[in-house]
């Protein structure tokens, strides 16, 4: 758990601080110094405009965990609303909105991210809007079922017959109750948003390349992949599994702080 | 259980419908306009009025409401429309592509279950010793890492590198006849990419499952009757561990929709979900509203495949779902 947490604080501090304090150009071309093999001078290597990859890497995290924590934030915003109001109005509004939440479920996410994307293209905001609507479903069925185990709870019924309003009742004393489960899966979402934002941006219909993402990069070095410089496809990759497996391992460890007796060694 | 099966078919149209409506509603929503995607670049200078007649022709002026109910029951009909990207009728880009798509996605899932099985079992063998903490962290990097990321290294390892494979395509350059033993080479890496993306669920599942499985009475009753390791393991605790995890296969088509996403576009697999990222490149409507249907189409009937399986795997289960 230790170790996730350093590899995350590292990414996300690596993330924020590089930029700003390096000041380096990440888009500097130095057709001089292309495609260059990874050595002391550029540990990643370099592209095949000459842009050193280690920078670019820093750089492309950046855009990815931007959009990775707008998307999941946004998401998890979505969700909550849905289903902690499915949850406390019941009966057929709530039958109502979960067939709404099983219908979009129906549709494999990374299609309709295409579709949405297909649709409103180009742009930064399509992308985070696709991730963020295929997202919130998990989100909404996991707070609706809090939301339903936490309403036959007797603090409830004694606000209830205190004479708390609906309104109350739910922003009071429900939310609050679901706020640990809601986080757990905002934090879960935001690799998942990476991933998501990555491949959309690898087949041509995600962030600009001027915004490259990581997933950006890795379709850009498809062509030196193919004339077998293996090194600027090797590292966004990288750079995209080791924050993943960060993120996994504190959300495994939260899970057994809220959840203790439930130790399913199941994550992502 | 045939009539959950119907039952459950019925209730599979309203769903079907729905996600129609909503493809045609976020149509309506976007600034795609039917006319300018049909035009192309002629588009760009042509005369308002031409592009107004255009738009009449193509009964793109109507309300979305009356174009999504057009397009229902043409579609219905069998006609689907006309793929402006691939320059065929969308139902002829179905018929052509379908088959390549099933191969691999066929391919792909039995190698998983078998490959899977295997690791799974190996894991829960010796829970937290050394084999089960690989195979288990290897299975979260795999979880972990993109599809087409493992799929490009891969075509540089084995294509490039190595020079063993071919890197994508389904016949070698310079021919243009599609042969068994071509295909079955050029489907290798796919299938392999594929499996591999699917692998890290089923490896998790059937270790935690056949895990469990060896911490209960009837295999302690095994071991207890003296039966050898080996019998205990593959007789007893796969046998009931594994049946849980194979109904389950069923609701995992989304996944391998996804996955097939992306690793028939990194090898230039020809098959549907080659065709879908290229409509989406193009902006190609009348493909793109069939494909997504078809997928969901697709993940009604896994899912519908994993409840029957369930009953049939476990008679606790009753129908009346």
């Amino acid at each position: 758990m230790w170790s996730s947490a350093a590899v995350a604080v590292l990414a996300v501090g690596a993330v924020l601080i590089v930029p700003p304090l390096v000041q380096l150009d990440e888009q500097a071309v130095d057709l001089s110094a292309k495609l260059l093999p990874p050595s002391w001078a550029h540990p990643f290597g370099t592209d095949d405009l000459g842009r050193d990859l280690l920078l670019r890497c820093v750089h492309g995290l950046r855009v990815s965990l931007l959009v990775g924590v707008v998307a999941a934030l946004a998401a998890t915003v979505v969700g909550t609303a849905v289903g902690a109001s499915a949850g406390a109005l019941g009966g057929r509004a709530d039958r109502a909105v979960m067939r709404v939440v099983d219908a979009f479920s129906s549709v494999p996410h990374l299609l309709m991210g295409i579709f949405v994307v297909a649709m409103f293209r180009p742009g930064v905001w399509p992308v985070v809007a696709s991730v963020a609507l295929t997202h919130w479903l998990t989100t909404a069925r996991i707070v609706r079922a809090e939301v339903l185990s936490l309403r036959t709870r007797p603090f409830v019924d004694a606000a209830v017959s205190g004479g708390a309003s609906r309104w109350r009742v739910g922003v009071r004393h429900l939310l609050p109750g679901v706020l640990p489960q809601a986080g757990l899966a905002a934090v879960l979402m935001v690799p998942h948003a990476i991933w998501h934002e990555s491949a959309l941006s690898f087949l041509g219909l995600g962030l600009p390349t001027h915004r490259a993402s990581l997933g950006t990069m890795i379709q850009a070095a498809r062509g030196s992949l193919l004339a077998g410089d293996w090194w600027p496809t090797l590292f966004p990759g990288l750079f995209i599994i080791v924050p993943t497996l960060a993120v996994a391992g504190l959300a495994g460890a939260w899970r057994e702080r809220i959840n203790p007796r439930r130790r399913s060694e199941l994550m992502l | 259980m045939a009539r959950m099966a119907g039952r459950r078919l019925l209730a599979a149209v309203p769903v079907l419908l729905a996600v129609t409506l909503g493809i045609f509603a976020v149509a309506a929503a976007s600034p795609f306009d039917p006319a300018q995607a049909y035009a192309g670049t002629a588009g760009l200078n042509a005369s308002q009025e031409t592009l107004d007649r255009l738009r009449a022709n193509l009964g793109a002026d109507r309300p979305p409401l009356a174009q999504w109910w057009d397009w229902l029951t043409s579609a219905l009909r069998g006609d689907l429309g006309h793929s402006a990207a691939l320059r065929r009728p969308v139902a002829q880009v179905l018929a052509e592509r379908l088959g390549w798509s099933v191969l691999l996605g066929g391919v792909a899932f039995a190698v998983t279950v078998l490959a899977g099985t295997a690791l799974g079992v190996v894991a829960a063998r010796r829970r937290g010793g050394p084999l089960d903490r690989l195979v288990t962290g290897g299975s979260y990097v795999l979880q972990a890492a993109p599809p087409f990321w493992i799929g490009l290294l891969a075509i540089w390892l084995f294509a490039l590198h190595l020079g063993v494979l071919p890197a994508g395509g389904l016949t070698d350059t310079g021919s243009d006849t599609v042969t068994p033993g071509s295909v079955l080479r050029h489907l290798v890496l796919p299938a392999l990419v594929l499996a591999a993306s699917q692998l890290p669920w089923f490896v998790l599942y059937v270790r935690q499952s056949v895990g469990d499985a060896l911490d209960e009475d009837p295999v302690r009753g095994a071991r207890a009757r003296g039966l050898r390791e080996r019998t205990v393991l593959l007789g007893h605790a796969l046998r009931s561990g594994l049946l849980p995890v194979l109904t389950l296969v069923g609701s995992r088509v989304p996944e391998l929709i996804t996955g097939a996403l992306l690793v028939e576009t990194v090898f230039s697999w020809p098959g549907i979900a080659d065709a879908t990222v290229r409509a989406a490149t193009a902006v190609d409507f009348p493909l793109l509203a069939a494909l997504t249907v078809l997928a969901t189409a697709a993940v009604l009937l896994g899912n519908l495949a994993a409840d029957l399986l369930h009953g049939i795997a476990d008679p606790r289960v009753g129908f009346d779902g």
